[in-house]
């Protein structure tokens, strides 16, 4: 059984060697063995096989014409003493004898392993992922490495990572951060870049943070919250805080408070919160002090879609009468979603309940209007029950 | 492990979401509760590794779990579902609307060889016309409406149903002086069993009010049973109605509240869709299906009733 493993081990070698084009360790590839230089001490072994005047046939050589070749330099090993021919067996006998019927010693048949090829090249990692210890580590730290492999180029640094050496050092430094153990799994799940980083460059970024006067635990929770935050090199990320500063005009502390509440500000593009920073003063209307309430209290909607806002707002103001200060004052309704305000509001409406003026009696906060979960804006709000509320939901 | 569902059921569309939204959502959904389900155990394969004792080298088994079985490594064992929509309800349109999972699909085709009515609540105002005949188009004309009575609009009505009936017979490609007719017509069987034109079967109003078809509680103006109708088509017909009575009308709500033997009740509301509710949607309207397939296609093709017998079975059974 030895003997026959041993052989299937050094045939899907010299085809791996074969295909790779390597040539470390004197195992020529078969077209490099049978280059000119060596072609007059072959060929007479050859026998039959190849025709001398052949040129670029050899190249090609058959597959039974290499057995042929194996077995009879078997045959003869100790007896070539020319240079050259030594160099040659060289090339082919650094995993010596090879016949299926040779016998060889106990130790050296535990030593082979006839595990199936590594595929060249994979689309995915589960290829991989019983071989490399680096992702069976990474497994079970809990990164999903189904997610890690869509993203640009990142299984292939996965791979090419060593755990002790290049990995060990950043979770290290991670944990350093303050991110928790549980969390390093889906951390390194949405930024697997980072483990390529260099480990100084992190760390000047970090006491760049620290010398904003950032806390320990602010840093900790900005970096799990936008995994990305520490690959930003410390000009962007001075950039990017000034911007926040100057266009909404904010205070240095609020500013600060801000992006440590929302840090995915600082990761996302800047092109987006301009939009709609432009979309708020001029469709919407909005005073600058207004936008900087409503920024700073519910910063979200600086990277929401336009096209939502604008919807929101559309039904908002034009519909439900609402102005502009009790907007600035419950900006958080253009988080919730268009269709939840419409039906609230226009169950309210049936109900004769739509009032949302403080001065008037019976006044519904918008924020009761949205944020109640639908049991409690039914019974507390509505005064009425789900099943009239889910009736009512039919006829819309 | 969760069963993946497997049958048809109904959602209620709200308007102004597109339906394959709607199919998305149910499906997103779906796929994050089955997901969520606890996996089975990754298989384990037997490695023989060296022995770490010092003595004489030899292999030890060892069970290894194959780790590129483990779901943080293949990823979430469903991606998609088969999810197929029955009769269509445009953005505007609200109501019933008819979903398949996964064998349910076949369902679906047999239920759309049989040609069922659906009814529609459509709510209008006079007084207006637009461009594309709904209350949100671009306003072309403004009418007066004083004119208009409750008497006047159902002899409008009457008109519809009475031309309505003829393309029915007309369509329904049967001789009305045979045997065959007659029993059709006993068992109400009486419909176009092929492509034709949009036909009203009836057509009656609910509520009258001046300007609006509706008053202020939400009853609506018309009820309409039809079939192989557009949710435009019936715009259309408020439209017309508008122009008969010498006035015009715009369309404000065109509502599904059955289509086929799916009514309002058996819809999901969209905090339903969840996978437990649609299962038990799913088993309750089974019957109903069966008996309305058996029906009519017993009657018109005896050959695809037992294709679907085998269908409705393996669904049961799954």
């Amino acid at each position: 059984m030895a003997a026959w493993a041993r052989q299937a081990a050094r045939c899907s070698w010299l085809t791996a060697a074969g295909l790779l084009g390597l040539r470390s360790r004197g195992a020529a590839p078969l077209p490099a063995l049978l280059s000119a230089h060596r072609l007059p001490l072959w060929r007479p072994r050859l026998g039959g096989c190849a025709e001398p005047s052949r040129g670029k046939g050899e190249v090609c050589a058959p597959r039974n014409s290499l057995s042929v070749v194996l077995k009879e330099e078997q045959a003869v090993p100790e007896t070539v003493s020319d240079l050259s021919a030594a160099e040659l067996c060289e090339d082919w006998d650094d995993v010596s004898p090879s016949s299926a019927l040779e016998e060889i010693s106990e130790e050296e048949a535990v030593k082979i392993v006839a595990d199936p090829l590594l595929p060249l090249q994979s689309s995915t990692l589960r290829d991989y992922v019983d071989h490399s210890e680096t992702l069976t580590k990474l497994v079970h730290l809990g990164v999903d490495l189904s997610q890690v492999e869509k993203r640009q180029k990142a299984g292939q640094l996965l791979l090419t990572l060593d755990f002790e050496k290049d990995i060990t050092k950043i979770l290290l430094f991670l944990k350093d951060v303050g991110i928790e153990d549980n969390q390093l799994g889906p951390f390194l799940t949405k930024n697997p870049y980072i483990l390529g980083e260099d480990l100084e460059a992190l760390e000047t970024r970090v006491a760049y943070l620290k010398s904003k006067k950032f806390g320990n635990a602010e840093i900790a929770q900005m970096v799990s919250r936008a995994p990305y935050l520490l690959l930003f090199s410390v000009e962007r990320l001075d950039n990017r805080l000034g911007f926040f500063k100057n266009e909404l005009g904010l205070s240095v502390k609020k500013t600060k408070d801000l992006v440590i509440r929302f840090p995915r500000l600082l990761t996302g593009k800047l092109e987006p919160v301009k939009e709609n920073l432009q979309v708020c003063q001029i469709e919407f209307g909005f005073q600058r002090n207004e936008i900087q309430q409503i920024a700073f209290k519910t910063p979200k909607i600086l990277t929401a879609s336009k096209k939502r806002l604008r919807q929101t707002f559309d039904y908002l103001h034009n519909i439900m009468g609402i102005p502009h200060n009790m907007l600035t004052r419950f900006p958080q309704v253009f988080n919730s979603k268009l269709l939840r305000i419409k039906e609230r509001h226009m169950f309210l409406i049936f109900l004769g309940r739509a009032q949302y003026d403080p001065t008037q009696p019976s006044y519904i906060s918008l924020d009761q209007l949205v944020s109640l979960p639908d049991e409690v804006f039914c019974t507390e709000i509505a005064k009425t029950s789900m099943k009239d509320f889910e009736k009512f939901l039919k006829t819309i | 492990m969760a069963a993946v569902p497997a049958g048809l059921f109904a959602v209620y569309k709200p308007p102004g979401v597109a339906w394959n939204r709607v199919r998305d959502a149910v499906e997103g959904r779906l796929l994050r509760e089955l997901n969520a389900a606890p996996a089975r155990p990754p298989r384990s394969r037997i490695r023989f590794l060296p022995a770490a004792s010092a003595g004489p080298p030899e292999l030890v088994a060892v069970r290894v779990p194959v780790l590129a079985e483990h779901r943080l490594v293949r990823g979430p064992r469903f991606t998609q579902l088969k999810i197929g929509a029955g009769h269509r309800l445009d953005v505007k349109a609200s109501g019933v609307f008819v979903l398949g999972v996964g064998h349910g699909n076949k369902l679906l085709t047999h239920l759309y060889n049989c040609h069922l009515t659906k009814v529609y609540t459509v709510s209008g105002e006079f007084g207006k016309a637009t461009e594309d005949f709904s209350d949100t188009g671009k306003l072309i004309e403004k009418t007066t409406f004083d004119h208009i009575s409750r008497e006047k609009l159902e002899r409008i009505l009457a008109v519809i149903q009475g031309t309505n009936h003829k393309a029915l017979l007309m369509h329904s490609n049967i001789d009305m002086k045979t045997q065959e007719a007659y029993e059709l017509a006993v068992k109400g069987l009486i419909r176009p069993m092929g492509k034709s034109p949009p036909i009203i079967t009836a057509i009656r109003c609910l509520q009258f009010a001046l300007p609006q078809f509706q008053l202020g509680n939400l009853s609506d103006l018309l009820e309409i049973h039809c079939l192989h109708e557009t949710q435009q088509y019936l715009r259309k017909v408020v439209h017309e109605i508008g122009l008969e009575l010498k006035s015009s009308a715009v369309c404000t709500q065109v509502r599904r509240t059955r289509d086929g033997v799916f009514t309002l009740e058996d819809a999901l509301l969209r905090t339903q869709w969840n996978l437990q509710s649609i299962q038990n949607a799913i088993s309750d309207c089974q019957l109903k299906v069966k008996n309305e397939l058996e029906k009519t296609l017993g009657h018109w093709d005896g050959g695809v009733l037992q294709e679907m017998d085998a269908d409705t079975d393996h669904t049961a059974n799954s």
